[in-house]
């Protein structure tokens, strides 16, 4: 009889997760799930926030092996901190999604983590970065991560247009989160969304019996 | 083929050739990695698939059909091994016309896959195949059943199968509603269809589509600059 070894034990805890983050006309729209899980048959928190602010209008999505994405946004937080001083001036969003890529590219052998990074800045107004598992960058006006982001492709590629108003946007984060929570078992909980645009930030949770029903619900 | 006599290869995984000079595509087997669905409507069912077979990266049939027909008005639709799902119809299809002459009616959609789940089930750790079997029969009208990798049968009013239904769940659970007409299933099928090839790359080529009911099967095919397009970045 095989010896039963609990995921813990052999599989760090890992974030499970859908996130995303889409431009809208004037901002941009981060978010994700909320839930934890070890190995797919545990959820260790229901309640976790995957959305990190790393400055005042940057904010980060976190996805892969929840203590690698956290030690690399805690460096990221101070590398960009401390350039904020010395250019005394807000950081720009790709300085920010830069150094969470040096610093995946550079540890890509020991890291297991990808980032989505949305914020608004001066210069370019409001985008949206990803870094990848290895340390590629790139920028996009729509994109999502995460283990549940594959059932949502065709809905994201069929629902998005450039330049939606702010409740589009966020009704369309919120759908999709949605739908990738019914689908993907290790993602699930409470929807986080954080809207950013040039005035300020505002936070939205949508709690699991508020988000929209499909019609076999 | 580059079969070694000597190895028993697991399934699903590469047959290897020792030889450098072999394309390592000879020695893959084909699979229909794929995008299938099927849904029901009031009188009938649309059932639509792309058409790409795949040994390795190389196409190796990028018109396939792989809406097959079991009886007049009952098709499976395949996904897994092109092999396996090809003698399982076969099989199905000789089980089915044997027994609709025996009872002196159109069989029934339910049998139909009964069969496929039963071959499905038995040989469940040789076989590698996910079917939709879809049709109409006068007790039930327009029925899809799913028979996926493992033998299971249930019966869905929609349906996705194979690779590249995992980039349409979220797609189908939004936009279908129960009620919907033909004309408005086929137009989610080759939405559905045209978004799962844009994102699988074991899916592609032209999309083919069937509608069954009671007057028959109707057949079309959407080639590749016919296909929607989506405001991809």
């Amino acid at each position: 009889m095989e010896k039963h070894y609990t995921d813990s034990q052999t599989k760090a805890v890992s974030t499970g997760t859908t996130i995303l983050a889409a431009i809208f006309d004037g901002g941009v729209v981060i978010g994700s799930d909320s839930r934890a899980s070890i190995g797919g048959e545990y959820v260790s928190s229901k309640t976790i926030n995957k959305v990190i602010q790393v400055h005042d209008r940057i904010f980060c999505c976190m996805a892969g092996v929840l203590a690698d994405a956290q030690a690399v946004i805690k460096a990221a937080k101070f590398h960009l901190s401390f350039h904020s001083v010395q250019m005394e001036s807000p950081p720009l969003v790709i300085a920010a999604a830069s150094v969470l890529k040096e610093l995946c590219y550079k540890n890509k052998d020991e890291l297991q983590a990808g980032f989505i990074t949305a914020g608004w800045d001066e210069k370019k107004g409001p985008q949206v970065y990803v870094v990848s598992l290895g340390g590629m960058l790139i920028s996009q006006p729509v994109t999502i991560g995460g283990s549940g982001s594959t059932y949502i492709y065709g809905y994201v590629d069929a629902k998005y247009k450039s330049n939606m108003t702010k409740e589009e946007c966020l009704q369309f984060a919120t759908n999709a989160l949605a739908l990738a929570m019914g689908r993907d078992n290790v993602s699930g909980g409470v929807a986080h969304l954080v809207v950013i645009t040039a005035k300020g930030v505002e936070h939205v949770v949508v709690p699991g019996d508020k988000l929209p029903k499909f019609h076999d619900e | 083929m580059a079969a070694v006599a000597s190895m028993m290869p697991m399934f699903g995984q590469q047959i290897s050739s020792k030889n450098d000079m072999v394309p390592d595509w000879l020695g893959q087997e084909v699979s229909t990695g794929t995008t299938i669905m099927a849904v029901e409507y009031d009188g009938g069912v649309v059932i639509g698939a792309d058409s790409r077979t795949t040994t390795g990266a190389y196409i190796a049939n990028r018109v396939t059909d792989k809406l097959t027909p079991i009886h007049d008005r009952i098709f499976c639709c395949r996904s897994g091994s092109a092999a396996d799902t090809q003698a399982i119809a076969d099989v199905v299809a000789y089980q089915l016309g044997f027994h609709s002459i025996e009872l002196d009616e159109p069989p029934l959609v339910e049998t139909a896959a009964n069969l496929f789940r039963a071959s499905c089930y038995r040989y469940r750790e040789e076989l590698t195949a996910g079917i939709l079997v879809a049709g109409w029969d006068r007790r039930k009208g327009g029925q899809v059943y799913s028979v996926p990798i493992g033998g299971m049968m249930v019966r869905q009013p929609v349906s996705v199968g194979g690779s590249g239904s995992s980039y349409i769940y979220g797609f189908m659970d939004s936009n279908y509603k129960p009620g919907m007409s033909k004309e408005q299933c086929l137009e989610i099928t080759a939405t559905a269809l045209s978004l799962a090839m844009e994102r699988d790359g074991s899916s592609g080529g032209v999309i083919r589509q069937a509608s069954i009911s009671e007057d028959g099967v109707e057949r079309r095919v959407i080639l590749g600059n016919q296909l929607p397009k989506f405001s991809t970045h």
